[in-house]
């Protein structure tokens, strides 16, 4: 008993010692004093589409969830990060087979496999991060009822978690093109404009379907079924030059139709750069991740009564 | 140093009732509710259903300093614990508002706030940035807490693995350590062995004693006075009391004396979790020598007899003696059976335990019961009743009289010399 007595003594000067010195060496130490209030009520209304402070004062958590997303993707399989790989390549060789040699759709000059997979690589990243960041929070239930920090950070550390793969296959890609016999063009360049429409797009998408799926469960059973439904609607097995001005410019509504056609385009060196998809595209993406965003924000205070 | 810590104003939350059990609805149950509400004129009555409202917590307005230790009691779906998840940002106030100044750390349950997929090494650092601290904070500390939660060897096993008693210890060596300046705790110092339970008591008092808020939650009432100054008293969700920890405590005792004594089965604070299939409609205590109830004299047999609403397979009954601070002193269980017990035909939805010598000190003491039936909870009832012992004769020995150290008295015999 004495000798427990003397320890908890010692243990209040070590930590007044620590913080004092963590507050003179910080150059943040606004977190710790003065501390700031916070106000709790009811939310009414979209109030907001994100709190800066609010997710800049919980960097950590969202550094720790993201870091954890890719650890455990794929821990307990045997392929490993070789799924990110194989998706899509196993598909472009399905593609081919069935729509390139046997049913003849038109690739517009390009090998049909390079054609089809240009396509498939952002559309495998749009696609997972849906199925994955629409079930998100519901998994995350354990983190979500017992804890506080902005819940934002679960949907959108799978996109970010998704991103990974969607870099690995990106040099899959460059690779089976230079094989193909492709070469560098200046469409690179418009490449990281292609990435960040998919990815704002999908943001926009999984954290509205992930929020959503939170109250109405039926979500979990409608997202795959749409995704498969939106790969169809979406030019990856074949070319949007089969459907007609202007008709085709309004199939950009779909934002992966500009990604896709400006992926083929910057990848294949084609003649002629899609603007008009890319612009309309760029535009639906962005207000998919405002539509998202805007719902989320709405809703993320009550999850934890409903999770 | 007198800031406020946490105000609280016209604080309430609701809960649909109809949603209680599934907690989500699907898109037609909502699209047909839009639709209704839609055809349904202005002044027709709302929907049956949507009257099920239940208020966890309401009007609630309190102002708590910094610095302050507030011990909050109250009976079971007071809502205590819907306040410290509202104030920790976990869930949000239907009605009124909450001010929260400083990092807030929270203990809600056992293995609150821990991923059960992430090790304890990962689990500390989430944690601690969840209380929004920084990396190189938490790891100055690390050793400190990782000691302090006695869990060296499972130090990179996932969380998941760990009893809860360990997860319970590493959850408040983490809040204790990394120093929010406002400390929520609800009941976890009920969990873990009584090495632990001093340990953090002596933490918690520490944490007190640097200016800390705390917001304590238990029903240990002895733990909650040696703890705080100030107590909170809620009952069905609003505030009836609010002073020093002595007065409401007391208050919180005069409420439950007057609860024990009205009709039993009418009582709002049955236990949530019970079947309800049959309910307790009775409990009381007569000393078998005297044939008094509630009142024994201290070493005299005693008898319990329960009575139930309906006769359902399998009861068992689990009945504790607690002081007239909330400690309990012992308990009795029908599902460890023992020679003599009897299973009794004629007997009805009606249950005895027979003590043969109640040896307790004089004082007031109150009981509290759980029934299971059909293998699942049916019903529980915190003081379902309440108690005197008087002095009597143990062993030959007069019973020691009030203010003795100790809870119960033994038979026991001397060698003096002469």
């Amino acid at each position: 008993m004495p000798a427990d007595r003397r320890r908890l003594r010692f243990y209040p000067r070590v930590v007044d010692d620590e913080l004092d010195d963590v507050e003179r060496r910080s150059s943040v130490s606004s977190r710790l004093s003065p501390p700031d209030t916070i106000r709790l009520q009811a939310t009414k209304g979209f109030t907001r589409l994100l709190a800066p402070a609010e997710l800049w004062r919980y960097r950590d958590v969202a550094l720790q969830l993201a870091m954890r997303d890719i650890t455990v993707r794929y821990r307990q399989t045997f392929l490993g990060a070789a799924w990110a790989i194989l998706q899509p390549l196993v598909i472009m060789v399905v593609f081919s087979v069935v729509f390139g040699s046997l049913a003849h759709v038109s690739s517009g000059g390009a090998p049909y496999a390079l054609f089809s997979l240009s396509g498939l690589v952002p559309w495998t990243f749009f696609a997972n991060a849906l199925l994955m960041g629409s079930d998100s929070l519901v998994s995350n239930s354990a983190l979500v009822s017992k804890i506080y920090f902005p819940r934002i950070f679960i949907p959108a550390g799978v996109v970010a978690a998704g991103t990974v793969d969607f870099a690995i296959a990106l040099v899959i890609l460059f690779v089976v093109v230079g094989i193909g016999g492709g070469h560098l063009s200046l469409g690179l360049l418009v490449l990281p404009l292609l990435i960040a429409i998919t990815v704002a797009a999908a943001l926009g998408v999984s954290t509205g379907l992930a929020a959503l799926n939170v109250r109405y469960r039926d979500v979990r059973y409608a997202v795959p079924f749409t995704v498969q439904l939106w790969l169809f609607a979406t030019p990856v097995a074949y070319s949007s030059s089969l459907v007609p001005e202007p008709w085709r410019t309004v199939f950009a509504v779909n934002p992966m139709v500009g990604v896709v056609e400006g992926f083929r385009w910057a990848m294949l060196d084609r003649p002629h750069a899609p603007w008009a998809l890319i612009a309309v595209s760029a535009g639906t993406s962005l207000g998919l991740l405002v539509a998202g965003l805007a719902y989320f924000g709405r809703v993320e205070r009550g999850f934890a009564d409903f999770v | 140093m007198s800031d406020t810590a946490i105000q609280t104003s016209g604080l309430g939350k609701s809960y649909r009732l109809g949603t209680a059990r599934r907690g989500y609805d699907t898109l037609r149950e909502s699209f047909g509710r839009v639709a209704s509400q839609a055809f349904r004129r202005a002044h027709q009555p709302p929907d049956p259903n949507e009257r099920l409202i239940l208020w966890a917590l309401r009007d609630l307005s309190l102002t708590i300093t910094d610095g302050e230790i507030v011990g909050l009691i109250g009976h079971n779906g007071a809502g205590k614990t819907t306040l410290l998840r509202i104030l920790s940002r976990i869930s949000e106030p239907t009605s009124g508002w909450a001010e929260v100044t400083g990092n807030v750390g929270s203990l809600l349950e056992v293995g609150t706030g821990f991923h059960p997929e992430l090790t304890g090494r990962e689990n500390i650092f989430l944690n601690g940035a969840v209380l929004g601290m920084r990396r190189e904070q938490i790891r100055r500390r690390f050793d400190e807490i990782v000691e302090f939660a006695e869990i060296q060897q499972f130090l990179d096993t996932p969380v998941k693995r760990y009893s809860s008693g360990m997860s319970v210890r590493l959850a408040f060596a983490v809040a204790a350590h990394l120093e929010p300046s406002i400390l929520l705790v609800d009941e976890v110092l009920a969990v873990g062995d009584a090495a632990f339970q001093r340990k953090s008591l002596g933490k918690m008092g520490e944490v007190a004693s640097r200016g800390r808020t705390v917001l304590f939650v238990s029903h240990n009432l002895a733990i909650i006075q040696s703890l705080c100054q100030r107590g909170v008293l809620l009952e069905r969700g609003g505030m009836v009391a609010d002073g020093s920890i002595g007065e409401t405590v007391a208050t919180y005792l005069r409420s439950l004396e007057r609860s024990a004594t009205g009709d039993v089965l009418s009582r709002s604070d049955h236990d949530g979790r019970g079947y309800r299939d049959t309910m307790v409609c009775g409990l009381g205590l007569r000393d078998a020598r005297t044939g008094v109830e509630d009142v024994v004299v201290s070493g005299n047999p005693a008898t319990i007899s329960v009575d139930l609403t309906e006769l359902v397979p399998l009861i068992q009954c689990h009945l504790t003696i607690l002081n007239s601070l909330g400690q309990p002193v012992c308990s009795f269980d029908s599902q460890a059976l023992a020679p003599g017990d009897e299973r009794l035909k004629d007997i009805g939805p009606h249950v005895e335990c027979e003590i043969p010598s109640l040896p307790l000190l004089p004082g007031r003491y109150r009981i509290d019961i759980l029934v299971r039936g059909r293998n699942q909870i049916q019903d529980g009832l915190q003081a379902a009743t309440f108690f005197n012992v008087e002095p009597g004769v143990i062993g030959g020995r007069p019973s020691p009289a009030f203010g003795v150290e100790g809870v119960v008295v033994l038979p026991h015999t001397w060698r003096l010399p002469s």
